[in-house]
């Protein structure tokens, strides 16, 4: 775990009874982009405000930078933290830049980084306007510009992208991808799937506090075995050949002349020799890969954490 | 700048948008300009300027409304700012818990002395300017001024403590309340009553004035009405003044404490505090 941005080892923390993380272990690189999926309540917060010294652990060792939270050198070490938490709240009778100069101030950034901050989240043109009169996806992008100040050399971000329009999405990813390229470790948690798969290197995925599961996008595809599906168009009136070629396999029908097929990686050559053999009655044949929201609830499981 | 200053700094700022030191300032300036005028009419032949009844007047005033002021200023400090969700933040700013406290803290006595000197300042100057008010009297003014300050700020550190103490904010609204009751009302009562029931056996001279130094606002009375020849007699606390014997060489380090107990404890609390 040498030279790591964050790192953990068998860490524990519980609410009363209830365990909100349990044994989790994990280092994250500088330059590597993190996600931590997991539903409500499964421990993603909690992990956060552990590695943040929000929160102290009941158990294990927490270093971030290099540095205990909580331990003399922990002011100094969080200077080089950007944090955006969950639903960001700022002091409503601020306007959006007299918020990231204070802010800039506590973290000894000057005046010519705040305003590039405000700029690069699009908020330059509204920063004299106070962040009561703010939607909620711009009190969220000005909660990214205060969190990317500075050019923290970690960066975590606890549901960044709620509240935000899609090409906000696209500008916040690219910005992220440029940090990461300078060195910044990036831990984020989402349930946004779609996003995390495109953006992020490795994934973590959280279930009632433990890491359930934890690798790339692809290797946890390939770990979970799930199936790959195969769409299939016939033209019309081939619906009964296809059947047949099928051989009794389940297939679900999408209308009167195209089926979803589902079949394990090692049948997938066999079947589409099959469905090829019926030549120009196929239509067309398309092969979905799973994506990461059939990793998600193969380790994730299903259901609010703690539901019955 | 220091990370104190700019987070004093915001809470001026703060405290300026939401008009609460306009509301402060008008409250006072208001209430001493009324008993500056009327409470001051009276003076007739006595031996005494219209600042001089003036002191008296807003000293007995200030008793009320200075604490409430503070804690009104204060209870949400911390707990407001964990509700409201811009406290991670704070934390996680490479700034100490201590200084986040002590910022705030002097963030709101900075609102506090803006409102007090504004506000009695516009009463000594209707009143004081012009009929020949003696130093005395200004001195029994500053005296008054500073130890209202004092005072609020005492109320701010107490305010900071329940609310690094308690988890909401509806909670430390109720305790402020209870301790403004408590300070300000019930603890004088309480004292009368013992010494009425004692008849001066088991509650000696010497036990009575220690347990004034437990009461702020006590401290506080005897501190303006007490500190000055002229006020100390038209207030009627001359007496208590020589039976006390406490100067300001005593009161004023007595309620130093009272400032710095109540903000360490809120440090030391808010240090551990889990989010």
């Amino acid at each position: 775990m040498a030279g790591a941005a964050l790192a953990l080892e068998a860490v524990t923390k519980a609410y009363g009874r209830q365990p909100a993380v349990d044994g989790v272990t994990l280092a994250i690189a500088p330059g590597e982009r993190f996600a931590l999926l997991g539903h409500n309540g499964a421990g993603k917060t909690t992990l956060l405000k552990l590695a943040l010294g929000l929160t102290r652990p009941d158990g294990g060792r927490v270093e971030t930078l290099g540095t205990l939270p909580g331990s003399p050198d922990w002011t100094g070490a969080k200077r080089g933290i950007g944090f955006l938490p969950e639903n960001v709240a700022f002091a409503g009778a601020m306007s959006g830049r007299e918020t990231i100069r204070f802010y800039g101030r506590l973290k000894g950034v000057g005046r010519a980084a705040c305003e590039e901050a405000l700029a690069q989240v699009g908020l330059a043109g509204v920063a004299e306007k106070r962040v009561k009169t703010y939607s909620k996806g711009m009190r969220q992008r000005l909660g990214f510009a205060q969190a990317i100040l500075g050019s923290p050399r970690l960066l975590i971000l606890d549901e960044p992208t709620g509240g935000l329009d899609p090409d906000s999405r696209r500008a916040f990813h690219a910005t992220l991808a440029g940090l990461a390229r300078q060195g910044t470790a990036i831990v984020l948690s989402s349930h946004v799937l779609t996003e995390v798969e495109a953006g992020t290197d490795r994934v973590g995925i959280m279930r009632r506090g433990r890491l359930a599961a934890c690798g790339t996008a692809d290797e946890l595809k390939r770990r979970a075995g799930l199936a790959v599906t195969i769409r299939v168009a016939v033209r019309p009136g081939g619906g009964a050949r296809l059947a047949a070629a099928l051989d009794g396999r389940p297939a679900t029908r999408i209308n009167d002349h195209a089926v979803e097929i589902g079949c394990a990686a090692g049948e997938k050559r066999v079947l589409i020799e099959r469905i090829l053999g019926l030549g120009d009655e196929v239509e067309d044949i398309e092969i979905v890969p799973p994506g990461l929201d059939a990793v998600y609830a193969r380790f994730g499981g299903a259901g609010r954490e703690g539901a019955p | 700048m220091s990370a104190v200053a700019v987070i004093a700094g915001r809470e001026v700022l703060a405290g300026v948008r939401n008009r609460w030191m306009l509301a402060a300032t008008l409250l006072l300036g208001a209430l001493a300009l009324t008993l500056a005028f009327v409470g001051s009419s009276p003076v007739g032949a006595v031996d005494a300027t219209r600042l001089s009844i003036t002191v008296v007047s807003l000293s007995s005033l200030s008793v009320f409304l200075v604490p409430l002021i503070g804690l009104l200023v204060s209870y949400d400090a911390l707990v407001g700012e964990i509700e409201r969700g811009t406290m991670p933040l704070l934390m996680t700013c490479p700034v100490t818990r201590w200084r986040i406290v002590l910022g705030k803290f002097a963030g709101q006595v900075a609102i506090l002395v803006v409102a007090t000197v504004a506000g009695f300042g516009i009463a000594a100057l209707a009143t004081g300017l012009g009929d020949g008010s003696d130093a005395d009297a200004w001195g029994a003014f500053g005296i008054m001024v500073g130890g209202s300050i004092l005072l609020g700020a005492a109320f701010i550190a107490l305010g900071t403590l329940f609310s690094a103490v308690v988890a909401e904010r509806g909670t430390a609204a109720g305790v402020s309340v209870a301790a403004w009751l408590v300070f300000v009302v019930l603890f004088d009562m309480a004292l009368l009553a013992i010494l009425v029931a004692d008849e001066g056996q088991a509650v000696s001279g010497e036990l009575f004035r220690v347990l004034l130094l437990l009461n702020p606002t006590d401290v506080y009375r005897m501190l303006t009405l007490a500190g000055s020849e002229t006020v100390g007699a038209l207030s009627g606390m001359a007496g208590v003044s020589a039976e006390a014997a406490f100067g300001p060489a005593l009161l004023v380090p007595v309620m130093l404490l009272w400032i710095a107990v109540p903000l360490g404890l809120a440090g030391l609390l808010f240090g551990r505090k889990e989010l």
